[in-house]
């Protein structure tokens, strides 16, 4: 349906214009969400709406004040800088983690694999109230709750199998010989894994690492559970926020989350392109 | 490459191993090469993952309060007899004042009051009253002294429930999570009509999150359809309004559909701006079912989209000219030819958006309101809500993971998990 075909009747005219209209009504419903928040921020009065002065274009109904709020108001701050803590480091440890074992996944001779495999994704599919749950029961047995620790780990946790799952794809096109022929030139196994193997996975481990980091920086149901007031992560802030005082801040920093997904979809994109090159593949 | 020579019968390499052996020994190597690779983060999510989920399946049936701090009443009572009709003997009266005593020097008859007050109301009362005054009880007749205190220590139907949940696991969690109770004679009973929340509540998770999928469904299909018949220049650029959703934050997300519609949000002043509704009837699409329904299913529209298309992308378009070269109108063709190929993307679509959806914290406790919120919504509030139940809590967790697990085995049967694709 890329185009009209000229023999095309009246009917299926009329048709192909309605289709046509049908999705671009979808593609709007999809974007205007994520992009209406952007001109709202702006917002000179505590609305989440568009003031008539905002409507008229006048500069009056404008400000950045909500910015300079979240710039300078300490608990933002801590909140941001906590966000970044927690997820740097879950995302190491599911990528180190993930990555290995990722290699040994993809290995024919693993023994049980896709049991093995079914367990290793489960905290993707698990619902995350279920996790938050058991985490606080456990975590408070064990005195890991309310720690930075704690929710790295439980973080970590949730962000493996976005990790296992882009390298084995990775690896699903990699060319077991190559090692084997960096053996047969004197290499040990660790120079082998560091000069051979990762330079041509490493698209794979990165885009695993953003996904990895991306499931922390957002996630709020367990460290809702798990952590306490020290652990307060910008979507921690954003929800308690919405749910007691709602103020154009949280627009102001909806509008930076989305300038970061921006982003990392951009890295995505051509890490991918990348990937493609390296295996020999039109990049699309 | 070992050399391999005949020695009699039997095939050995250069060093006389026999080859069979070698081979064995290779395999096992490679084999334990990779269960090395895996074991580090086996480990690490039985510790972080597994194991918390475990203790939450042990909370669900754990039972431990009334044995801990009443530890003389479950000893005394043991002798009694429930089915005599007759109130327990001196020993027992005598083994829970000084029981109560205890636990209120310890400060931990609070939470056996909370717990028996779960399978009896008006327990929380009388355990505190009564502990108040236990300490003073110091000699007998015990049981003529609590009576006074309270007569409540008469009814029998308290002592049979204190003789029943003496035990070290209980099933009343989960027949509390499936609207059962216990009679007092101890059997098994549904509670009455107007008690029955949770199978409401499990009723209105799994209709909510079908009405979802079969929306995203139905938004789904057409764009995917068209992204995969774009030529790739123009379907790539259409695809990044697909993930663009998909990578912003979800609280992001919810924050805009409060923002659009919130009843002095951006769609009610559209309304009313362009006089299709009047300024006081603007219309209530928050804080109930409809909120919840509309933001989940923009959110998860997504995770349908990307499998749709990837299956839809494998499909030759050539199928569909064959179809209408062979005589067959484009609805016809489209129906009979295109449809029934797609029926594996539809299925691993469906089932993520429902196992995603069944799950849902986040975005019904903003925009649900009381009607609009899901199972999660209960099981964080028995959590760190005002009233803790972290039984009940776990016991609902447990049915709803259940629920989860089997869609998940549906999906790796279905498609597999070693398919699953992201982004």
């Amino acid at each position: 349906m890329s185009s009209l075909p000229p023999y095309a009747g009246p009917l299926e005219r009329t048709w192909f214009y309605t289709y046509r209209t049908i999705c671009a009504a979808i593609f709007v419903f999809l974007i205007v969400p994520v992009f209406v928040i952007i001109p709202l921020s702006f917002n000179e009065l505590p609305y989440f709406t568009f003031t008539p002065e905002m409507l008229s274009l006048d500069p009056a109904g404008y400000s950045t004040k909500w910015y300079v709020e979240f710039f300078t108001e300490q608990s933002w701050r801590d909140a941001v800088s906590n966000s970044f803590f927690i997820a740097i480091f879950a995302t190491l440890l599911s990528t180190s983690v993930g990555t290995v074992a990722a290699l040994g996944l993809s290995s024919p001779a693993m023994p049980f694999r896709s049991t093995v495999m079914a367990l290793l994704i489960s905290p993707m599919i698990v619902p995350l109230i279920i996790s938050a749950a058991g985490m606080f029961f456990f975590y408070t047995r064990i005195g890991l709750a309310s720690t930075h620790l704690g929710v790295i780990l439980a973080h970590a946790a949730l962000g493996t199998p976005f990790v296992v799952i882009t390298v084995t794809a990775t690896l699903v096109g990699f060319d077991q010989s190559l090692t084997r022929a960096s053996a047969s030139l004197g290499a040990n196994p660790t120079r082998t894994f560091f000069k051979v193997i990762v330079p041509l996975i490493l698209p794979g481990v990165i885009s695993g690492g953003l996904f990895a980091f991306i499931t922390s920086f957002d996630e709020v149901v367990v460290v809702l559970f798990v952590g306490s007031v020290e652990q307060r992560t910008i979507p921690w802030k954003m929800f308690s926020g919405i749910r007691e005082e709602i103020r154009p801040t949280i627009l102001a920093v909806a509008t930076l989350l989305v300038l970061i997904s921006m982003l990392l979809l951009t890295m995505l994109e051509l890490l991918r392109r990348r990937n493609e090159r390296l295996r020999g593949m039109s990049p699309g | 490459m070992a050399q391999a020579e005949m020695t009699g019968d039997m095939m050995r390499t250069a060093d006389g191993v026999p080859l069979k052996l070698a081979l064995e020994r290779a395999l096992f190597r490679s084999r334990l090469r990779a269960v090395m690779l895996v074991a580090p983060l086996f480990f690490f999510l039985l510790i972080t993952f597994v194991l918390p989920i475990f203790d939450m399946l042990f909370r669900s049936v754990e039972n431990n309060i009334v044995a801990d701090i009443l530890p003389r009443t479950v000893v005394a009572i043991e002798a009694w007899d429930e089915t005599s009709g007759e109130l327990p003997g001196e020993a027992v009266f005598e083994a829970i004042v000084k029981d109560m005593a205890d636990g209120k020097r310890d400060k931990t008859l609070g939470r056996v009051a909370r717990r028996l007050n779960f399978e009896k109301s008006g327990m929380a009362s009388l355990f505190r009253k009564s502990g108040r005054k236990a300490p003073k009880i110091t000699e007998a007749p015990y049981r003529e002294q609590l009576l006074k205190i309270d007569k409540r220590w008469s009814d029998i139907d308290l002592w049979k429930l204190i003789k029943r949940e003496k035990g070290a696991f209980t099933k009343s969690h989960f027949l509390a999570a499936a609207d059962m109770q216990y009679t007092p004679d101890g059997s098994i009973e549904m509670r009455p009509e107007n008690r029955q929340i949770y199978t409401n509540l499990f009723g209105r998770t799994l209709w909510l999150s079908g009405l979802i999928t079969v929306l995203c469904l139905l938004l789904a299909y057409p764009v995917a359809y068209l992204l995969a018949t774009l030529p790739l220049r123009t379907s790539n650029l259409l695809m990044v309004l697909v993930l663009l959703p998909f990578w912003t934050s979800l609280l992001v997300r919810t924050t805009s559909w409060i923002a659009l519609l919130q009843t002095q949000g951006v769609i009610n002043d559209l309304l009313v701006g362009i006089g299709l509704i009047d300024d006081d009837s603007r219309l209530q699409m928050i804080h109930n079912q409809f909120g919840t329904v509309v933001a989940m299913t923009h959110i998860l529209l997504p995770f349908m989209i990307l499998p749709l298309y990837s299956v839809m992308k494998t499909i030759p378009p050539s199928y569909m000219r064959a179809a209408r070269s062979l005589g067959a109108t484009p609805f016809t063709a489209f129906v009979k030819i295109y449809m029934p190929n797609t029926v594996a993307g539809v299925g691993a679509g469906s089932i993520l958006v429902f196992i995603l959806a069944i799950g849902y914290y986040i975005t019904p406790a903003l925009v649900g309101g009381r009607t609009g919120s899901l199972i999660s919504n209960f099981i964080a509030s028995f959590i760190s809500g005002s009233t803790q139940n972290w039984g009940l809590a776990a016991a609902l967790g447990v049915m709803l993971l259940a629920i989860v697990l089997v869609l998940y085995f549906l999906y790796d049967k279905i498609v597999g998990i070693n398919n699953m694709k992201l982004g």
